[in-house]
């Protein structure tokens, strides 16, 4: 078990490195979200009662797109040079490679919601530095359930001719259960919820994030076979 | 031992038969060339060797271990070289072996990968970009990535494909040095004449089918484009 997660920890450091490198993914999904937040600031006032409510759905809606992007970005690298070969030609277990692929989605994807949260503040006028420890929970949980069932139909969709149409469309009706977990809590703590007041919510963000994490865990073999 | 063991190997992908109860036995040491026409199955035939594609029927054994049971196993045994680097270009050349000997699990990674750019003549290059490289250079490092743990056996996928003279002349002393150190190495081409020079057996696969097997000894260029022409058809029409 211990080589599982050397492998994973190789193929994750891997995609950082490369991502720092170039930074080609991370500013390219920043950018896409920034102007999601900025057309929603014209669409409503900013700081009036409905743009409260509506903000959890646009922060999902901006990076849920964005991320998108990066997912296909993730396996671009992948495929040039066919890299996922020699990945494969590795004595390493799919799922290690699912896992250090996984992880990398995942940071890119903490990272562009650390960086719209303020952009979030700044144009849509919504408080949320103040909840913002609480907020960490359903964000965290909604971006693990995003990053694992999002790397799986990534490497279903790359070697496919509609590949950047096909993503979202086999990954968006998936991901209905988190996203919905995740704006629910999101618009929650933005209301004076505490953590326990939106639990049931948590749970099923929670629960996704593991059942379908250890499902794509699991059927990444099949995706990587000829 | 046989490095390479394959008895009635059938693969289908749908209603087509890629290949047709392929039997093959490749001792160690021993350098094989595949040839035939696009299409014979020469890729898919290595795929399954490399175990990145399962027969659909018959067995395939490398160095004894059955490839269906133990792929990882296999794995540490096999390098593959293709027309594909395997690299990644926004890495440095150090960063692409260092990446790969972790993957394979090397115990003296460094030392293992300054040998290896030492082999391949690229230790003064090893802080520089993939991505800035020649495709000579790029297949240089190729060879020393897919060498790196040491594998018996050399699976080489049209390696010659897009490089120049010069790259292809160091290519082809590269791989006669493998010979030397007593790699088994299977090497798939369309071109006769590398493909004799650089080996000891060859095979000719058409349509699925191995329809000769014999050593090259003795054989000239001509006498191999005649075998080839009877059974596959007129080099010129492709």
């Amino acid at each position: 078990m211990p080589t599982f997660f050397t492998h994973t920890l190789a193929i994750f450091q891997k995609d950082l490195k490369t991502e720092w490198r170039t930074k080609e993914r991370l500013s390219a999904m920043t950018f896409f979200a920034f102007l999601v937040i900025l057309i929603f600031n014209f669409a409503f006032e900013p700081g009036s009662p409905i743009m409260q409510s509506a903000a959890p759905g646009i922060f999902w809606i901006a990076t849920t797109f964005a991320g998108l992007m990066g997912l296909g970005r993730a396996f671009a690298i992948e495929k040039q040079n066919d890299c996922l070969l020699g990945l494969r030609l590795t004595p390493a277990d799919p799922g290690a490679i699912f896992l250090g692929k996984m992880l990398g989605n995942m940071v890119a994807m903490l990272l562009l919601e650390a960086l719209i949260l303020p952009i979030l503040v700044i144009f849509l006028d919504v408080e949320v530095f103040a909840v913002l420890p609480r907020l960490c929970v359903p964000i965290f949980l909604g971006t693990l359930g995003f990053a694992a069932v999002g790397t799986l139909f990534a490497a279903m969709s790359m070697n496919t001719r509609l590949q950047e149409a096909l993503l979202p469309i086999l990954t968006l009706p998936v991901l209905v259960p988190a996203l919905l977990a995740a704006v629910e809590s999101f618009r929650g703590i933005l209301e004076g919820d505490t953590l326990s007041d939106i639990f049931p919510w948590l749970k099923l963000g929670g629960a996704f994030a593991g059942l379908f994490g250890a499902a794509c865990l699991l059927l990444f073999e099949f995706v990587l076979e000829d | 031992m046989n490095a390479i063991e394959l008895s009635n190997v059938t693969r289908r992908f749908g209603h087509l038969t890629a290949l047709r109860g392929v039997t093959l036995s490749i001792p160690e040491g021993q350098t094989f060339t595949l040839f035939g026409p696009n299409g014979a199955g020469k890729s898919t035939l290595l795929r399954i060797i490399a175990t990145l594609g399962k027969p659909t029927s018959g067995t395939v054994h490398i160095r004894n271990i059955d490839v269906r049971e133990s792929p990882e196993q296999v794995r540490t045994h096999i390098g593959l070289i293709s027309h594909h680097t395997l690299l990644y270009d926004d890495l440095t050349a150090r960063e692409n072996l260092t990446f790969y000997a972790k993957m394979y699990g090397l115990k003296n990674k460094s030392e293992s990968v300054d040998e290896a750019l030492l082999t391949v003549g690229l230790a003064d290059r090893h802080k520089d970009r993939v991505r800035g490289f020649s495709r000579g250079m790029k297949q240089r490092l190729a060879i020393a990535r897919a060498t790196l743990h040491q594998p018996e056996i050399l699976l080489l996928d049209e390696p010659f494909t897009g490089l120049d003279t010069a790259a292809r002349s160091l290519l082809s002393d590269m791989i006669f040095n493998l010979r030397a150190k007593g790699r088994t190495i299977l090497l798939v081409t369309h071109d006769l004449a590398q493909g004799l020079t650089l080996s000891n057996h060859f095979g000719i696969l058409k349509r699925g089918e191995l329809v000769h097997e014999s050593p090259t000894e003795n054989i000239t260029e001509t006498e191999l484009r005649t075998i080839y022409e009877r059974h596959v058809g007129n080099l010129t029409q492709g």
